[in-house]
């Protein structure tokens, strides 16, 4: 009788090894892993995307809870989010500042034109240079910065309507009503 | 149109698989024969609608349908056709359709090679299998499913497969791995047939035993080739990173060894029955775990598939049925009664014992590694990852002590062996493993007790390895004649070690003598690693079908003589722009050179990344040995033999003199 008890051993860890599992599933491994989290935005000096002559610097988050959204024309998954980001910018009132990465700019331009442009500013990193000090994985992503230009949330992957009501929105409505 | 009709005959693998997955069965209990008769048909009906839809996916690839959403992500009208082939398998789904495929193909394999099974048998292990396919059928018709299309907004070209994977190492890794991992899909089914009408005899350990050696195999294979892809093309120099999809893959691999060495035990002694059929379903359970690891993105990883919680979901409710429904039925079924075969202290059987707690030790900690941060987390004690210290000084040391166990237990005998006579027997393999060992640290100038260790360990299986097959080739017309008397499972047998301690040995040489520089050099500069020269003499430019490269050329000299001329890349990708380092490598079988282009640091200067990798070549090697082994021996003769139905195994009697009577107690 003890031996047939013993035989339940297995199934009983896998079922104890099947929760842990559980709990791990949609929490995003990459999530925490922004060592920015708290920091302010790296320092950086980036061309503008419509204007090459206008240079950008990390003051442009001050004042103003924002998104900075990550993404390239030769990225898929932008493509799928940007009617989101209009949608966003335009119904939402979020502050977008986009951040066109490793790309070229007469794409991007001709893909801002075509697709509508959400971003109140656009800053131009064709050598992903802050896209680096940022620790980005790959486009698209956005990071929510408060008005101080303390990185506060990193999300990797493609913003929907359902990312923005469950995830990134109580962020920013957090830090907007601190600010 | 295409699309839609892989799709299609998805959803009837699906309807197909849910016959398989229950008429046998039904048969089978209810000793309706014509009812188990459905199985082999049912097998076959299942493969060729997967192969279809397969071939239709393939189709849409090699035809840039870029209306499926699936190519849209992962092809380019200008990647070059071999590379339009195995993009196919280069994301999720279709590496997931591929995975179905191989399931369906080892189903049909069952069918078409258990002739000679009883029918209830292989109407019960044909279901099983079809359940499995069941549940991964839905999971991609559900998730992930390869056809879905971009309707109306066609893009105008693809997004172009990962640079990463637009190699041959990507061609052939997955194909192999998945080979593997699904293999174990067969030993697993067998082991449920044999727990549902309760016979776990030895016949059951005889008829499992090819297919899970055949699926160990590919296994070896994959892994080999997974490493060997990471060290030229991630353009590091490394060949192990334990990374969690690594591991992933080790685990099963670990509790395979240690299943195809007690089904040995099994079918010989009819022995250790109730862990042989938990270490069937734990291998299999594993391979599933792995999947699940690659695909649900809980873990963080070079490999893993973008992260879809759903399909996490998804799979891990698939995985929870499979397995806990397994281990439930093992926990109520499988025998507790104490066999009454006597073995003795030094039997082999005991060694044999002694070498699954290692292998099963070895794999626990593997798991414990990798899952670790997943639990630490879940206690809310924050996220953190175990790297390559824990597993240096864990893992090292039981595949050591595996090497040792491995050099004595070749000699040991069935039942019980003589003590003093193994004691006599293992001086000299140990005299002459000790000297070949120091010989190779003084050639390598330098002794370091994990280098000693391990090279000892390996030396030792070898030295025994090849004692063993002297003594046993002894012969009165001669020692070709005895050699030739062996059978092809015992020269399987001597493959897969002498491959273990390939392997071993280059794992040993290459941690301990590897050299590795991380310099700056311009056009003109010179390095040097020990007595050879690497002078950077040249920067150029080239064009790829899809890529611009820019290439250093790096001539390394001896002694003034030129031994090789290296052209290690940076390669800018049009569609995708990453940019992919070449390394430029000079494998050979004592040494490989290798050299990485890294970032430009200045005007015309690079950071330049120089290696010496002594012996790296063996490590693959020593695996490309045990998967011949394990083909050889499943190749022997006792398995083309006609089995007399429901013979309880009456071990074929291995020439060599071998002391094997069955004793069938249970």
């Amino acid at each position: 009788m003890m031996r047939r008890v013993l035989m339940f051993i297995p199934v009983l860890l896998a079922v104890a090894l099947g929760i842990v599992l559980f709990a791990g599933i949609g929490k995003d491994p990459t999530q925490l892993e922004s060592a920015l989290i708290g920091k302010p935005v790296p320092v950086f000096s980036l061309a503008d995307l419509q204007d090459p002559d206008r240079v950008h610097h990390d003051d442009v988050f001050q004042g103003e809870v924002s998104l900075l959204n990550v993404w390239g024309t030769w990225c898929p998954s932008c493509r799928d989010e940007h009617d989101d980001l209009v949608w966003l910018a335009r119904d939402e009132g979020v502050r977008i500042v986009g951040l066109n990465y490793k790309d070229n700019r007469d794409l991007a331009l001709e893909w801002l034109d075509k697709l509508g442009n959400p971003y109140a500013l656009s800053l131009y990193d064709p050598q992903g240079r802050l896209g680096f000090d940022l620790g980005v994985y790959g486009a698209p992503e956005t990071y929510v910065i408060d008005a101080d230009g303390i990185v506060r949330y990193r999300h990797v992957g493609v913003i929907t309507p359902r990312v923005w009501q469950e995830t990134l929105r109580p962020v920013v409505d957090q830090y907007a009503k601190e600010g | 149109m295409y699309p839609e009709l892989g799709q299609f005959s998805l959803i009837l693998a699906l309807l197909l698989a849910g016959l398989l997955a229950t008429v046998p069965l039904v048969g089978a209990i209810s000793g309706r024969e014509q009812l188990q008769a459905f199985a082999r048909p049912l097998a076959s009906g299942l493969f060729v609608f997967v192969a279809i839809a397969f071939g239709l996916l393939t189709h849409a690839f090699v035809t840039d349908d870029f209306s499926v959403a699936y190519v849209a992500n992962n092809s380019n009208s200008l990647l070059p056709w071999y590379y339009k082939f195995s993009a196919v398998w280069g994301g999720h789904e279709g590496s997931l359709l591929l995975w179905i495929l191989m399931l369906t193909g080892w189903t049909l394999a069952v069918a078409v090679f258990s002739r000679r099974l009883p029918t209830v048998m292989i109407a019960q292990v044909l279901s099983v299998m079809g359940m499995v396919s069941v549940g991964f059928l839905l999971f991609i018709l559900i998730t992930s499913n390869p056809f879905d299309r971009l309707l109306p907004n066609v893009p105008a070209d693809g997004a172009d497969l990962n640079p990463l994977l637009q190699d041959f190492g990507l061609i052939v890794h997955p194909p192999m791995l998945y080979m593997g991992y699904v293999g174990f899909s067969v030993a697993f089914a067998f082991a449920i047939a044999a727990l549902i009408n309760g016979r776990l005899d030895a016949a059951w350990a005889r008829w499992s035993r090819p297919w899970t050696t055949v699926a160990w195999s590919f296994l070896s294979v994959g892994i080999a080739l997974g490493s060997w892809w990471a060290y030229y093309e991630l353009g590091w120099g490394g060949w192990w990173f334990w990374d969690p999809v690594e591991n992933a893959s080790l685990l099963p691999w670990l509790a395979g060894t240690a299943l195809v060495h007690s089904l040995a035990v099994t079918e010989k002694r009819g022995v250790f029955k109730s862990w042989t059929v938990l270490l069937a379903i734990v291998t299999f359970a594993l391979s599933l775990l792995g999947t699940f690891l690659v695909r649900s993105g809980v873990l963080t990883s070079v490999h893993a598939f973008a992260s879809d919680p759903t399909r996490g979901a998804f799979l891990l409710g698939l995985l929870a049925i499979t397995i806990v429904s397994s281990l439930a039925l093992y926990a109520f079924r499988a025998p507790v009664v104490h066999t009454r075969s006597r073995y003795g202290a030094l039997s082999r059987e005991i060694f044999l014992l002694l070498n699954n707690v290692l292998l099963v030790a070895a794999m626990l900690l593997v798991l414990v590694g990798t899952l670790y941060p997943l639990v630490l987390d879940y206690l809310g004690a924050g996220r953190l990852s175990i790297g390559e210290p824990f597993y240096n000084v864990t893992f090292s040391p039981l595949a050591i002590a595996v090497g040792f166990l491995l050099g004595a237990g070749i000699f040991s005998r069935w039942k019980r062996t003589d003590g003093g006579w193994l004691g006599r027997k293992l001086l000299w393999p140990a005299a002459i493993s000790l000297v070949l060992t120091c010989a190779t640290l003084v050639v390598y100038g330098g002794f370091s007790p994990w280098a000693f260790a391990g090279l000892l360990s390996a030396c030792w299986v070898a030295v025994a390895t090849f004692l063993d097959l002297w003594d046993k080739s002894a012969s009165r017309h001669g020692r070709w004649h005895g050699l030739k008397r062996q059978s092809r499972s015992y020269y399987g047998m001597v493959l897969g070690h002498l491959g273990v301690a390939i392997t071993m040995a280059g794992a040993t040489v290459v941690s301990n003598y590897g050299v590795e520089r991380d310099v700056r050099m311009s056009p003109g500069d010179t390095a040097e690693i020990g007595d050879l020269r690497f002078t950077f003499s040249e920067v150029g430019q080239r064009q790829g079908a899809n890529f611009v490269a820019q290439y250093g050329r790096f001539d390394i000299t001896r002694d003034g003589r030129l031994i090789a001329t290296l052209y290690p890349e940076k390669r800018q990708y049009r569609v995708q722009r990453n940019v992919m380092t070449e390394a430029g490598i000079d494998a050979g079988l004592t040494r490989d050179l290798f050299v990485a282009l890294g970032e430009r640091v200045g005007d015309d200067a690079w950071a330049v990344r120089l290696q010496y990798k002594p012996l790296i070549r063996w490590l693959w090697l020593g695996a490309l040995f045990m998967a011949v082994g394990g083909a050889l021996a499943i190749a022997d003769r006792r398995y083309r033999i006609k089995v007399r139905s429901g013979a309880t195994a009456k071990a074929a009697r291995r020439p060599g003199g071998q002391d094997e009577g069955v004793a069938e107690a249970v």
